[in-house]
């Protein structure tokens, strides 16, 4: 049998911003076509860890491998959205414009964008319903629109492996359904996503498998093992845990025990 | 002082008698005005966008000091020379105020504000130690002399005379930046929405940072005996931000420099021969009025389209397309 390389493999993974260590000793294999919440407190390096997967922010120790590449390597099979405040939506460029981003990737850094490209970026702001929407400049847009636009730049990289940083965030409820249903779709099609959520009630019907971080990686696996009281209380639970006295030490206490209250 | 302010306005005197009698000179001096605006405004466009005006505020002061070093160093106005110089201080600046920003609590425009006044307090101190009987007044180098350039020595190139070289240089930089923004287009627009999205296409996103400010301080440098570093700040901006009142995408900003810029120099030219006063001046005086202008009566975001008595016409068309629903 040929071994097939997992979409996205984590080895014992440590990030630290000056100094201050965010992630230690991460952990993780995700298996193709798994769709993974990923959960934790305000601070608790969800982004981070996002990030360093795409190589935007480097490790201090450890590695990632996406399908048994490094990063550099397997660029064009991973699509990403990032959190909606990360870019300035004055930017002089219009919704069609942002969604061929998502097609520079495979265009190459020179070739000039293709009728194919356009009518894919098309097809992807369909899906999002925001086809209308296409000549309008973002910054003209809800925050809803926003992430919409966002997700069907992902859909237009047409990757494996999807990273998404809570693509949730800001939207009405029927967008949340909307986008619920692509990502299901995308899963159906073998696709790998791995999606930041902050709503602890509504990922357990969201997401096949959780990933539950607080700084450590607390648990990783299907839904019913992983959606435990006692996990949960671990990753969010305050002063209890020997988790918060570190991160208490890391990022001050005031600051943690504002922000972890876990919203169920 | 003079006795006044506007001097009686005469059309002949001011629009005439320049390209009439002066037709070379004249020439000259607008097609100074007009490469330093177009290069300026096709990478400020960039800088404005990636919200980095300061940046360029700060690396205009602080090429004084990279000049002042070319400068002893080769003991002449030799360009290369001080090219290089610029360009070496432009990436320092850019280097130092990131690594202050990166590696302290100082926040980005503070950190901006100590590095550029420390390099420009160093270039003054170089100056005023080793050059205070050279040829490198610091009027010219804060305000330009762009009306001097068409006595400057000429370009020869193959027995051709292409005219001053200032204006040969500003030529060449202009096509040079303006070749660099077709050919890295995407880089640059993608680096510069979404550096996130950038690294993860694979794109090298901190060569084109840094390649971004060398190529604005060569423009900054070839521009800054023409309209001094003070004013090319408003060069680098204006052409931006004013077509921001009438177009919303990049593509339609970078083409609408061009009209700007002629715009800018001739305006400029032809007020200051009216004022009779400095055209650097003028030229930004014409570009603060054009954008008031635009922020008047632009379409996109301009206060007559947003004030209610005004704007019910254009809302009106607006609003048909502004519902949403969601599926
Ligand atoms: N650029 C940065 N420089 C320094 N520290 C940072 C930076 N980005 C994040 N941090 C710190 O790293 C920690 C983790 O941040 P991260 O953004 O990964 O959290 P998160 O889990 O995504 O939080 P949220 O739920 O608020 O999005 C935080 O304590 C934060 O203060
Ligand atoms: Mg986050």
């Amino acid at each position: 049998m040929v071994h097939i390389p997992p979409p996205l493999e984590i080895h014992d993974l440590t990030v630290s911003y000056d100094r201050k260590p965010v992630l230690y000793g991460v952990d993780v294999v995700v298996e193709a076509g798994s769709l993974v919440g990923v959960v934790g407190p305000n601070g608790a390096g969800k982004s981070t860890l996002i990030k360093t997967i795409m190589g935007i922010v480097q490790p201090n120790g450890g590695w990632v491998k996406i399908f048994g590449q490094p990063y550099r390597k397997a660029v064009t099979r991973v699509g990403y959205v990032p959190q909606r405040e990360s870019v300035d939506w004055d930017f002089p460029v219009s919704v069609m414009d942002v969604v061929l981003m998502g097609r520079y990737g495979h265009a190459g850094l020179m070739r000039r964008v293709s009728k194919r490209d356009r009518r894919i970026a098309s097809e992807c702001l369909e899906k999002v319903n925001m086809q209308p929407f296409s000549d309008r400049q973002i910054g003209n847009l809800s925050g809803g629109q926003q992430q919409r636009v966002f997700l069907a730049r992902a859909l237009a990289q047409e990757s494996d492996l999807y990273l998404m940083d809570e693509p949730f965030a800001g939207v009405d409820a029927a967008t949340e359904t909307a986008i619920v249903e692509l990502l299901r779709d995308l899963k159906e099609r073998g696709k790998t996503l791995i999606v930041v959520h902050h709503d602890l009630s509504s990922a357990r019907e969201y997401f096949d498998k959780l990933m539950l971080l607080n700084m450590r990686l607390v648990a990783y696996g299907e839904m019913e093992e992983t959606f435990t009281p006692d996990l949960l209380q671990k990753t969010y639970g305050g002063r209890l845990t020997i988790l918060s006295d570190v991160a208490g030490q890391a990022a001050g206490r005031s600051e943690f025990e504002e922000e972890g209250n876990p919203k169920l | 002082m003079r006795e006044e302010f506007f001097p009686t306005f005469d059309y002949g005197s001011v629009f005439v008698d320049p390209w009439w009698s002066g037709f070379e000179s004249t020439f000259q001096v607008v097609l100074m005005g007009f490469f330093v605006c177009l290069a300026c405004g096709v990478i400020g466009n960039f800088v404005v966008a990636r919200r980095l005006a300061l940046v360029g505020d700060a690396i205009s002061h602080s090429l004084l000091p990279g000049i002042a070093i070319a400068f002893v160093f080769t003991s002449s106005r030799s360009l290369p020379a001080m090219l290089i110089g610029a360009a070496v201080a432009g990436v320092l600046t850019t280097v130092l105020i990131e690594l202050i920003h990166r590696k302290s609590r100082v926040k980005p425009d503070a950190a901006i504000g100590i590095v550029f006044t420390t390099l420009f307090a160093v270039g003054v101190v170089i100056i005023s130690i080793w050059l205070d009987n050279v040829h490198l007044d610091a009027d010219c180098v804060l305000y330009g002399e762009i009306g001097l350039v068409p006595l400057r020595e000429s370009f020869i190139l193959g027995g051709a005379n292409l005219g001053p070289l200032p204006i040969a240089t500003m030529g060449a930089v202009a096509l040079l930046d303006i070749l660099l923004v077709i050919v890295f287009y995407r880089v640059l627009l993608v680096t510069s929405f979404d550096a996130g999205l950038a690294r993860s296409l694979g794109m090298p996103v901190n060569t084109t940072h840094y390649g971004l400010m060398i190529a604005l301080a060569l423009t900054i440098v070839a521009a800054f005996e023409a309209v001094g570093v003070v004013l090319v700040v408003a060069m680098l901006i204006f052409p931006a931000v004013t077509a921001g009142f009438f177009f919303e995408r990049l593509p339609a900003l970078l083409f609408g420099v061009a009209p700007l810029s002629l715009a800018y120099s001739l305006g400029g030219f032809h007020l200051a021969k009216w004022l009779d006063c400095s055209i650097a001046g003028a030229m930004v005086v014409t570009a603060g009025a054009l954008f008031v202008v635009a922020w008047f009566f632009g379409p996109k975001g301009g206060l007559v389209y947003r004030s209610r008595a005004l704007g019910f016409l254009f809302t009106a068309s607006k609003q048909k397309i502004s519902p949403q629903i969601v599926g």
